[in-house]
This record gives C-alpha cells, structure tokens and sequence, in this order.
C-alpha cells in the first residue's frame, strides 16, 4: 500500500501492519492489535481492557475461562516491547468492575507492575473503573493532553478535534462474497480517533450504530483489525449488525 | 423372535370397541400387550398408518381399568414423550376417542412448552394418568426437587418416533432421563415406537436400561438390547416410485429441478393434495415461487420450512388438516408429524440423499396400510438420475441405510448433572453407575465423570481460580448440591438439548423506517449474505433488503425485481455411504445403462469413451489443463460435507508440494481443485493416504469457523454460556460475539478443555464429516484410477459450472478484508 489521500487525510501502510495516519496534525500509528502508536512521544494508548470480565461473570455464576486478564496483559506486554514505549496509557475501563482488582490473580498483578519498570503507566478512569487501580503503580488522571491530542475514556458529544477516545468498543462489518466479517475498528475522520477495546473478553458496537451520530464531520473512515495487518475501510462498504 | 407369545385376550370392553369401529386387533396391537402382561421392555417397528400409536397406548389403557380403587391420590401411570410439540397434543386428541368411547376413566393431559402455568401446576399437584411431554419438558421434570416422589408410581414411558431421535444429543439427554426415572421407579417398562430402520438392534439397545452393575466389566455379557423385545408390525405394500424426466431431458448441473416445473406442475393437478419435499429451505422457496409464477389454475400451493415464523406454519398445518391444500412445499419440517390422511402422492424435488429419509417422506402420503403410497422423484441433474435410481432400487429392496455409531455427548452430560444436583443431592458414585445404564453412556469412564462433574462446579479450569464460585458444591457427607436457588433457577431456564440459531423477524419497513408488520422469521444465516439494497425470496414473496436492527430486518415489497438468489448450496444432507455405494454400483455396469434418459445415457458413454469409468470399488481422478490453470477432479461419491474436508486437507499438501493450488470447488459427488502447476504426475496414494487425517486436520479445524459454531452450541447445552436470564432474554445474536472471544482464549490458555473436547467431536462428526473422509481414505488404498486427459470430461462438467459461484475457504476472511482495503486505496489514488 503506497500513501493515499482522501477527503479525510493521507493514510499510508506502516512497516508494523497497521495504517499511519494524521490525527488532528499529529502522527500516529493504528496498530493490528488495536493499539494506538504515537511515535513522538514514544506513547502507547490501549482503551477498555475490561480486565477480570471473565470472574465478574464468575461471581455470578456463569464460569466464563479465566484466562482474559492473562491474555490482554500478554498482548500489552507484547506491544509495549515491539513499540519500545516509553508511556503506557491505558484509556479508560481498564478494569471491569470496581472489584476487579481484588479478584485479579498475583500473577497477572505483577504482569502490570513489570509494564510500570521504566516506562509511566497512565490509568484514565472510565465508567466501569472510576476510581483507577488502589494498589498498582502509575498516575490515574481523568484525562491527558499530549501534543495536539486530548485523551479521555468517553468521547464528548459533537465534533472534537483532537480527542481520542474509547469507551464505545468500536466494530466493522463487511459483507461480501456470501459471508460476512465482523472485526474490531479505529474510527476516525482526521480530527478525532476512537479506539477498539483490547480486551479479550471486550465485546463491540457497530460504527455504523446511533451511538456514533454526531461524532464526525464525515463518514469516518473504519480500520479494522485483521491478522498482522490492519484494513483501511470506507464508512460507506460497511454494513449493519 | 423368540417370543412366539400367545395373543393375549384383550379385555371385553376393548374387544367391543375394535368391533364397534368395524376393526380387529392387529397382531403387533395384541404382541404389544402381551409384552405388557409379563413385564417386558418392548421395541415397535412398524411403517406409518398401522396403528402404532395405539399399540403404544393399549397395553396401559388396560392396565389403568384394570387398576383396583385407591384412596390416595395416584401418581402418573404413562409417560408419553414425543419429539414434536404438536405431535405431543395430537396424540392428546387421538387418544381421547378410544377413552371417551369405551367410557374409561383415564385422564390423559399433554404438557409441552406451550401449556399455561395453571395447568402445569394442577398436573404437579394431581398427576393426570398418561402424561404426554417432550424430552425437554422431562429434563425439567428432573431437575425438580420433587421428582423422586412424582414418578415412583410411574409404569410405563412410551418413546414415539424413537428413530428419529436416539441418535442426537436431544436423544442422549432423554435417555440420561430415563436411567433417573429408571431409578424412581425400578419397575419402569420401557416402550419404543419406531419407523421401520436397518438395524432394530441398534434401538434396542438404546431403550434398555442396561446392565445392573456398571462399573464392574462385562465384556462377554449378553446384548444389552435383547432386554427390549422387538414387535414388528406388517410390513404393507412396497410404495410405487416414479422418476419424472421432464421433457425427456436433464440438465448437466444445478439442484433447483427449474427444468421440471411444468411437469411438475401439471401432476400436481392430477392428484389431490401432494407433499413436494425439497432438501433446502432456499429450494423450498425457489420451488414455491417457481410453481406460482405458472399456477394458472389458481391451485392452494403452500409453503412450510424452518425459518417461517411459528405461527405461519401452524396456518399452513391447520389448513392441510381441513383438507384445504392441494400442494405443500416443504422441507424436513414435515419429515415427522401429524397424520394427514389426504396426502396421495409424495414428491421429491431434487435428490433424496438417503433411502431411509425417503422411506420416512414417502410414508407422509397414503396412512392406509392396505394400499401403496406414491411417489415421484424428480432428479435436477444427471447424477442426481442415477441417485434417484439406486434410491428407488433400495426402496423397493426394503433396504435402509445403515445407522451410524453414536456415543453420548459430554456437554448434554454435564447439562443432565447439574439437573440431578438441583433435584436432590447426588452421590458420586452412586449417580456414575445410574449414568451408565443409560445407552449412549454405557461406556462413560470415571475420568471423564470427574471432568464433567469438575466442569459443573467450577468450570474445570487448569487456573483454579472459580473455586470459591462453585455452582454445585460437596458437603461433609460426600454429596453434591447445587449451591443456591438463584443458581437452580438459572438451570431451568436454559434446560434442552434444541439449539435454535438467532433469530430476526422480517418486518415490513414502515414511514421513518421504523419496523411494521411482522412477516415472518428467519435464521440470521439466512439473510448474511445479503446487503441492504439488496432482494431475496422469502415466504414466497420477493422483498428488498432494507437494514437490519437488532431484532428485525426490515423489508419492502419488491414484486417486479429478480430476486438475488442466495448461494445455491445443494443438500444440507449428505448422500449417505449406502446410497453412494448404489451409485457406484449403477454407474460401473454399461448393462444398466439401457433403463436410463438418452442424454443420462450418453453423458455416460462420452464419459467412457474421453475418459474412464470407474470400477464399483475404485474412485476416477482425472487430471486436466483449461486456460491458464491446472485441475484435478475426483469422484468419490461421498457427499459434499466430507468433500470439502477432503479438499481442504488435500489443498494443504499441495501447497507443501509446492503445487501452488488456488482454489476447490466440491458437490456431493465429487471435488475439483486447481492450481499454478500440473499434477498430473503426483504420486496420487501418497497423496491420499490416511496420515491426511493426522495433523493436518488438527491444525486446520482448531482455525476453522466450525469450529467456532461447535463451541457455541456445547457452551450454550453445557451451561457455560446462558440463552435465557432470569428476567433478561438475551438473543442469539448478542451470544454470537462472546463465545467467539472465549473460544480463542480458551484455545490458548487451556487446549484440552472439557467443552474444547466437545466441539470438536461435534465439529469432527457433524460439520466435517471427518469418519466418512476416512472411510472412504481406506476404501480407495490402491483403487485410484488415473485418468489423464486433454480436455474437461463429461462428468467433471457439472463442476466447473460450479466454480465462481462458490467461495474458496482458507484465508476467505483476511482476503475479503484486505481486497476491500485495496479497492478503497484505489479508489484514493485516483
């Protein structure tokens, strides 16, 4: 894939499988795991990890595999080493009930205290999370500017140049050759960037949903997670759940 | 049979009645209370229309006048379970005549899902006599803590149309029912009701409650099923079958029968009222509206098939039971059920896959014994002419299709588990031997209990993290219990073995696109492939794709357009082992050839003449070049389900061949693949040996979308995953995304998971058709016969007029996400 311009701003593939791309005048990189790469800051963004979904489930008496917390760390930590990230932020419900923390085992708490060792972890509160952890290292904000980008977990109403934001668990669907995919997405029209979840258990809302009216100046463009590549898509091939 | 048993008397006030209705007792009718009289288990085979059902009841409706008068209230005498709801309430009715004629005092109630909760409660409080249910409703029943005390009375439980549901998991929970009710009540007589099948003994020993003692073993013990006493009714004539070669000629491909609709037609107005069966419910749309469009006489064609709404197909039953209809396109939705007593011919649109299914259709036309029931097959294409004969020669044969083996599956045990745990506290041991008299289980090893029983509780994770949240939990004494009411509650509401796919209401669109009448239902599969914009047939209306929200798809008419007609994908049956084996058979003998359609006839001998025909036994490859690329076609004959799986694995090895293959195409009789370079000089038996079924296969099915249905389904019957909330519906559709993300997590951390282990047996067995791939593997060692050629072959033609119009699988997923990308990048460029 060779640089390619739309109404919306100038993608081109990256060298890692994911999409570079202008947000608001500042670089950045889409990556296939859902990872946001912000190369100038050397700043990784990952929103909704919805860690412990699979025990809160659990406490209810559905025994969903208790594995999703040690998978998403296992992704993150295998992001923060391929980027090399010198700040990790983690966008918002990174955590799945006020509780989790407690269920959460030894072992994956010291997977995210082993993310803190030389680099800043930034938790941004969300709503499933909204005091931050109580015992783990890193800042707990409501939300962050870094250059011309403001982070928080839920996107404001109405257009908001510059924000990324998580929050809506953004997802595509393309149909085409009697089947359809349905993938996690970034979404963005140039201005504003909202991520996918990176949660394993995390599940996603269509981009083409209500939830997202008013968001975007124009039909945002959808680039979806596929394997070890991400896939620009045009808001207007996508189709409803 | 070794019980040559003297017919035993029926009581006057029966006799009486057989006479006042100007009948006599059937032979079976008599066997069967004879059974009855010295405490047998009893298994009946016999066709439709031969008073089955009554021979089911007879025995009980005396043993209930001949009861003496009790002061205490009674328990249930008869269970009866059907698998069909309506079946369940028709019976109901059926039964009453003979009670309310010879003035009985029996109460016979029926209970299905649809019963109100009034009666529900006054049939827990005061047991009617008979109860007739469905299995569902009985594993309710079991997860019941006062189920011990309302079925000790119980004396006999009729299974009706027990061949159609042993060998399924709905069949493997009701005999797990049976070994708890077996325990209730040790006298409990067990009764089977059976269309005629292959291999009676099979049934058998499904419905015997087994050995006494399980866990010591018996390797030399007496056949288990020879507990169950076989009655066999007459017979009755052989049906009369007729082939309709429309016009005299058959298409070279497809399975629409597009060709016959005429003819099809104008024997429709020749005879009362048919049953035209297809395989699909796509054909039985096509076919609907195909016969519509020349109906000129205004004939009452209807249309009955699984995605039509609940309420739409009792319209179209209730109008054919009034006499109303003069044609009925269906699918197996009608393959069981209630008597229609007009229905004078049987026909068979495209192939019909297997003789016994065929046996069963037939039998929907003609419920008389004495006279023979007719039927038309109408093959769509030319091997389907030679399908449709060797069916027709196995009919009039009497030969049926073997059964194949079916072991209990473990995700329906642990669903049976937690019933018992609800029930009433369980002691290991005590229930792992009361598992094992049940058939499908016989041969349940401990382990595996443990596994299940650790499944249940904590969900059996190598990360014993859930232990603090067990759902049934140990006490002191050794026993298990379900830990709380709330948990119980939950079970309940998720019992069954009946896994319905999402589902969305086709509605019309109204002003704003808010959603207007309901038009019917359909599986959400059924409109995947569609965009909106886009048209589709649908109960025999064409509409336009409008959009779809959560719960509706919305549509308007679009009665000009030309329907997008969805992937024709031929059978969802596969042609079975026994009927290809005919084919086989027909297709190598010149000699029979004579009886076939001139242009069947000369397709054939072009074929011999550019290439071979194969020997009964051995299976043609042909090799070929056409345009740029290289084919290799095969024939075995062993349905499109193992084809694929067959083309997926050889795929694979060419690939490592460096072969460079591009793509397959497969249909039920064959499977063509294509590729960069030749192969016509590969080494053809290393190519197809068994070790295919060896890594390869692991590897490939852990990646494949079955995979993903498999899980789902055994997470959903296991109770992993929940359909129904207390107080919160939750749809299929929002179920879908979830277990996808499980399954891959799972998949990672803990391979060898209980519910892993379960889906790919099911995704082995059902979706892939793994044992055929290795039967027929076996079957061709040193039979492959090697045709090279310079041109495509007469047989080979019917598939490449497939390709194009089927999707290569693989990579499918990434490519179309990735072509998509580039069209867009194109698109920017410009």
């Amino acid at each position: 894939m060779s640089a390619a311009t739309l109404k919306l701003g100038r993608f081109t593939a990256s060298p890692c499988g994911g999409v570079a791309m202008s947000i608001h005048g500042q670089e950045t990189v889409m990556r296939p795991s859902g990872a946001l790469w912000l190369p100038e800051t050397r700043t990784l963004v990952v929103a909704d990890l919805h860690l412990e979904k699979g025990s809160a489930f659990a406490v209810r008496g559905q025994l969903l595999p208790p594995y999703d917390s040690a998978e998403t760390l296992g992704r993150l930590e295998a992001e923060t080493r391929a980027t090399g990230a010198r700040v990790v932020v983690l966008l918002g419900d990174s955590f799945h009930d006020a509780r989790s923390e407690a269920r959460m085992a030894a072992s994956d708490g010291e997977a995210i205290r082993s993310l803190a060792v030389g680099r800043s972890l930034v938790w941004i509160v969300g709503n499933h999370d909204s005091e931050g952890p109580r015992s783990l290292p890193g800042d707990i904000l409501d939300e962050m500017d870094l250059g011309a980008l403001r982070l928080r977990h839920e996107p404001f109403a109405g257009l908001q140049p510059g924000e990324v934001a998580g929050h809506l668990h953004p997802c595509a669907r393309l149909v085409g050759r009697g089947r359809a995919v349905r993938r996690r997405c970034f979404a963005t029209d140039g201005q504003r960037l909202i991520l996918p979840a990176f949660g394993a258990y995390a599940g996603g809302l269509n981009i083409r949903d209500r939830a997202y009216t008013g968001l975007f100046e124009t039909p945002p463009l959808a680039i979806a997670l596929g394997q070890g590549r991400a896939h620009p898509l045009a808001f207007g091939m996508l189709g409803d759940d | 049979m070794t019980f040559a048993a003297p017919a035993a008397p029926l009581p006057d006030r029966f006799n009486a009645w057989f006479e006042s209705r100007g009948w006599s007792p059937r032979s079976h009718q008599l066997e069967m209370v004879a059974a009855a009289r010295s405490g047998q288990h009893a298994l009946l085979i016999a066709p439709t229309g031969g008073g089955k059902t009554l021979a089911g009841f007879l025995p009980s409706l005396i043993a209930l006048t001949e009861r003496p008068p009790a002061n205490t209230p009674r328990g249930i005498h008869t269970l009866y379970i059907s698998p069909l709801k309506a079946l369940a309430v028709d019976v109901e009715r059926n039964l009453m005549i003979p009670i309310a004629e010879m003035g009985l005092d029996i109460v016979a109630e029926s209970r299905t899902g649809d019963t109100g909760v009034a009666r529900k409660q006054r049939q827990k409080l005061r047991p009617p006599d008979i109860l007739l249910t469905t299995p569902e409703q009985l594993a309710l029943f079991c997860a019941w803590e006062g189920a011990r005390q309302y079925f000790e009375d119980l004396s006999c439980v009729i299974i009706d149309e027990v061949h159609a549901i042993w060998p399924s998991k709905r069949g493997d929970l009701l005999s797990l029912a049976l070994a708890r009710l077996q325990v209730f009540a040790p006298g409990l007589r067990r009764v089977g009701l059976s269309a005629t099948v292959e291999d009676p003994d099979v049934i058998r020993r499904w419905l015997s409650p087994g050995p006494p003692s399980p866990a010591i073993e018996t390797p030399s013990s007496p056949d288990r099923g020879l507990a169950v006493r076989l009655v066999r009714g007459p017979p009755g004539p052989l049906p009369q079958i007729d082939v309709l070669i429309a016009d005299g000629r058959v298409p070279w491909a497809g399975h629409t029968a597009h060709h016959a609709m005429p003819d099809v037609y104008e024997v429709l107005k020749r005879h009362k009222t048919s049953l035209i069966f297809v395989n699909t419910r796509f054909q039985a749309e096509f076919a609907f509206q195909e016969l519509w469009k020349i109906n000129d006489d205004g004939l009452a064609i209807a249309l009955h098939h699984g995605s039509l709404a609940a309420e739409q197909r009792r319209k179209v039953e209730a109008a054919m039971a009034r006499g109303e209809l003069r044609a009925v396109v269906c699918t197996s939705t009608l393959d069981l059920g209630i008597d229609w007593g007009d229905v004078d011919l049987v026909i068979q649109l495209a192939a019909p896959k297997g003789a016994s299914r065929m046996v069963q259709r037939i039998g929907r036309a003609n419920h008389r014994l004495d006279e023979p029931s007719r039927a038309l097959f109408v093959p769509a294409n030319r091997f389907e002419v030679l399908e449709c004969e060797a069916a027709r020669e196995a009919i009039a044969e009497n030969a049926f299709d073997p059964e194949p083996a079916h072991v209990g599956a473990l995700d329906i045990l642990a669903q049976h588990i937690m019933g018992c745990a609800i029930s009433e506290s369980f002691d290991p041991l005590a229930l792992f031997e009361e598992l094992r008299t049940a058939g499908p289980y016989h041969d349940l090893a401990w382990e595996d209990f443990e596994t299940v029983v650790e499944f249940v509780s904590s969900g059996g994770y190598a990360l014993r993290t859930y232990d603090r949240f067990r759902r049934i939990v140990r006490g002191p004494d050794g026993q298990w219990r379900v830990r709380d009411a709330q948990t119980a509650l939950r079970h309940r509401m998720n019992v069954g073995a009946i896994l319905s796919p999402a589902v969305l209401s086709i509605r019309l669109a109204g002003r704003k696109g808010q959603p207007g009448r309901k038009i019917g239902e359909v599986e959400e599969g059924y409109l995947e492939m569609l965009e909106p914009g886009d048209t589709f047939i649908f109960a025999g209306g064409v509409w336009r794709l409008q959009g779809v929200t959560a719960t509706d798809a919305l549509v308007t008419p679009a009665p000009a357009d030309d329907p997008k007609l969805p992937s024709w994908g031929g059978s969802k049956f596969a042609l079975s082992t026994f009927l290809a084996a005919k084919v086989r058979r027909m297709m190598s003998d010149p000699a029979y050839w004579r009886d076939l359609p001139g242009d069947v006839r000369e397709w054939l001998e072009i074929q011999q003449l550019r290439s071979r025909i194969p020997g009964p036994d051995q299976m043609l490859l042909e090799t070929f070049n056409r345009g740029k690329r290289c084919f290799l076609v095969c024939y075995p004959f062993e349905g499109r389900l193992a084809h694929t799986t067959l083309a997926m694995l050889l795929t694979r090895r060419l690939d490592r061949l460096k072969v460079g293959p591009l793509g397959f195409v497969a249909n039920d009789y064959a499977l063509a693949i294509w590729s960069l370079k030749p192969m016509e000089d590969l080494d053809f038996s290393a190519l197809f040996d068994q070790d295919m079924l060896g890594d390869d296969l692991e590897a490939w099915l852990d990646e494949s979308f079955m995979m993903k249905r498999a899980f789902k389904g055994c997470a959903l019957l296991s109770g992993l995953i929940e359909r129904r909330m207390p107080g919160s519906e939750k749809s299929g559709r929002q179920v879908t995304f979830s277990t996808d993300l499980i399954f891959d997590v799972l998949r990672r951390h803990q391979p060898d998971h209980l519910l892993l282990r379960c889906a790919r047996t099911d995704a082995a067995s059902g979706m892939i058709d793994v044992a055929r791939v290795g039967q027929m593997l076996t079957r061709i060692r040193g039979q492959i016969l090697h045709s090279p050629l310079t041109q495509v072959s007469p047989f080979a033609v019917p598939l490449m007029l497939e390709i194009g119009r089927e999707r290569v699988g693989g990579e499918a997923a990434e490519m179309m996400l990735a072509e998509a990308a580039d069209e867009l990048i194109a698109e920017a460029m410009t």
